[in-house]
């Protein structure tokens, strides 16, 4: 037993209170939260695996399974399902996303790890802005990987390079916003099993969209919540940015699919940012 | 190394959860340099006094100093100061125990480099060097509990709380645990830590204050608790209902002047607290063969934690009834 106090290695920090030095720290906390995440990736690579193996299934089983079924372009049963399932598969791995940001909170705030952060002088907001850089870059990272599976698969963009690049932005837009959903329910639900039930939720969410199927081929009332999901837009917007074939739209938002994917987000996020932030706060209660 | 001065100060502290106060006007006074024991059972407000003084529960009512620095209004002074275990294991279980304590040392600002230095040396220090490398969940429940000291330690702080620290450890890593307790008390720094085990306490703590239904019960030295609680009693068990009066009369005989056994008429049971256990065990032994009374069971009991709570808090509900 040594070096109980260690004097060298304490550096005169008290005063790092002005708004400056706070400002630096809460940028400096962040970035450690998220090389812990990225630390995650190195020592436990099947992570990844795990997240993307469903839907990688899930696209092969459409795509060879139930595609060759379903006309989407109007071109007879089976054309052009790899150009219509490809983005909407890159949509339903971003909407899913919110999954990975509630388990992994759901577990920090179980296992006491974000009371042992907020017991420290850390900045503590970089509990909540540390995860949600890090699953902005892990996002894109399962993005990277897809992208690489759908050009195996044959899929490819027809659009410009700015076209194709804004479209992997949207993507990104949407995940940030289910970011905060993912906090503001991995904050409050119970424990990690009532996290993991929360597939039950996301399934629907994810499928009653354009994400596999269009819309017009599902009945009336089914097919109007569809295209109304979030989901939608952001899958039929990058669609079009990507010019994939797809079938004429009877649904208003489909035809406004861009809008649609810039402002779906912006109103998930203007809504549940400050309730996960509210949450966080009221863990102090 | 004790600094003059109180490591911990409250004042009427106060929490309340919907109708309910989970603390009521909770009063304490820690000097610097002690192992200081929080004993109740469970819901006696343990953990929320330690949340709130540790800034990660607001308080309703009352004050609280934490090395001179308010809870409430300097939260952040609050937190330069103290090293925080909780009941669960708060380390990150796929990092290796080497990038939790770096981690840990980062997000306390001490630098990158002194952040590498300080979690070997503390790797050295709770005999975790070997492992430093591996993942803590390939760990015993008592390695964890070390390297999540650690982490607490990474700073020296000058109050640590350890909430339950060995609670879910198996009796070798309950062990491993109170010895490094013990080694950091021996270095002079103060522990605060909650406990509902009264062996626990005795074991680590200079002082013990005992709380209940959020409210000071009793503080003391382990030796004076022990002398409130009393000591050892003799039980017997009636094998007969209308053998109970003659077993009263006889233990309280053998208890030499302790006091009056209590009968339990629904447990059959007749119990008379002892100075000496063996010599009234014996004694009764004899009494109860020459008279001819057959009982059940015959045996010394040491007093539960349940029993010394009800003890000490009756005591307590009297004293109060009376003021």
């Amino acid at each position: 037993m040594s070096a109980l106090m260690p004097t060298h290695s304490m550096p005169a920090d008290d005063m790092d209170d002005s708004p400056l030095d706070r400002g630096r720290w809460a940028v400096a906390d962040c970035w450690t939260m998220v090389g812990q995440e990225f630390a995650h990736l190195v020592r436990q690579p099947s992570t990844f695996a795990w997240q993307l193996g469903f839907p990688i299934v899930t696209v092969l089983l459409f795509v060879y399974v139930f595609g060759s079924a379903m006309d989407v372009s109007g071109q007879g049963a089976g054309a052009g399902y790899v150009d219509f399932a490809m983005p909407g598969m890159f949509a339903m791995t971003m909407a899913f996303g919110f999954m990975n940001t509630a388990f992994p909170v759901a577990l920090a705030k179980e296992k006491g790890f974000i009371d042992r952060l907020r017991s420290m002088p850390m900045a503590s907001s970089a509990v909540v802005t540390g995860r949600g850089v890090a699953d902005l870059l892990h996002a894109t990272v399962d993005l990277t990987i897809l992208v690489v599976i759908a050009l195996v698969l044959g899929w490819r963009s027809g659009g410009s390079l700015a076209a194709t690049v804004s479209a992997f932005l949207l993507l990104l837009w949407l995940r940030l916003a289910l970011i905060f959903v993912g906090i503001w329910i991995g904050l409050g639900v119970k424990n990690t099993e009532a996290a993991g039930n929360l597939f039950a939720l996301a399934f629907p969410f994810g499928m009653v969209s354009s994400v596999f199927t269009p819309p017009d081929l599902m009945p009336g009332w089914l097919g109007a919540i569809a295209a109304w999901n979030p989901v939608s837009s952001t899958a039929t917007a990058i669609r079009d940015l990507f010019e994939s074939p797809s079938v004429a739209s009877g649904f208003w938002i489909e035809d406004h699919a861009l809008a649609g994917a810039v402002i779906w987000p912006a109103i998930i996020t203007a809504i549940f940012l400050p309730l996960a932030v509210r949450r966080f706060q009221r863990l102090s209660r | 190394m004790a600094e003059s001065g109180t490591a911990i100060l409250a004042d009427g502290l106060s929490k309340r959860y919907g109708s309910t106060w989970a603390l009521d006007g909770l009063e304490l006074a820690v000097p610097y340099g002690i192992v200081y024991g929080l004993l109740g059972p469970n819901g006696a407000g343990k953990t929320t006094a330690v949340r709130i003084l540790t800034t990660l529960t607001r308080l309703d009512k009352g004050r609280a100093l934490v090395a001179g620095f308010d809870v409430a209004r300097q939260p952040r002074q609050v937190r330069r100061h103290i090293g925080l275990t909780g009941q669960h294991m708060s380390i990150d279980e796929l990092l290796s125990a080497r990038q939790n304590l770096e981690m840990f040392g980062k997000l306390f600002h001490i630098g990158r480099r002194a952040a590498r230095r300080r979690a070997d040396e503390l790797l050295e220090q709770f005999g975790l060097a070997d492992v430093a490398t591996k993942a803590p969940k390939t760990f015993s429940g008592g390695m964890k509990r070390r390297l999540d000291l650690a982490a607490s330690m990474i700073r020296a702080p000058k109050v640590l709380f350890l909430d339950e620290p060995t609670t879910g450890l198996d009796p070798a890593g309950r062990r491993e645990v109170w010895q490094a307790i013990v080694d950091l008390a021996a270095q002079g720094t103060t522990v605060m830590l909650t406990t509902h085990y009264l062996d626990e306490a005795d074991r680590l703590c200079s002082r013990i204050g005992v709380i209940d239904h959020g409210r000071n019960v009793v503080e003391d030295t382990p030796e004076g608790l022990k002398r409130r609680i009393g000591n050892e009693r003799l039980e017997a068990v009636a094998a007969d209902p209308a053998d109970l009066p003659a077993l009263a009369e006889l233990l309280t005989k053998v208890g030499r002047g302790t006091g009056e056994a209590i009968v339990n008429n629904a447990a059959l049971t007749v119990t008379v607290a002892v100075a000496d256990g063996v010599l009234a065990l014996t004694d009764a032994a004899t009494e109860l063969r020459a008279r001819g009374i057959a009982i059940a069971d015959l045996g010394l009991r040491r007093p539960t934690l349940d029993e010394a709570f009800l003890q000490l808090t009756s005591a307590q509900e009297a004293k109060e009834a009376t003021a």
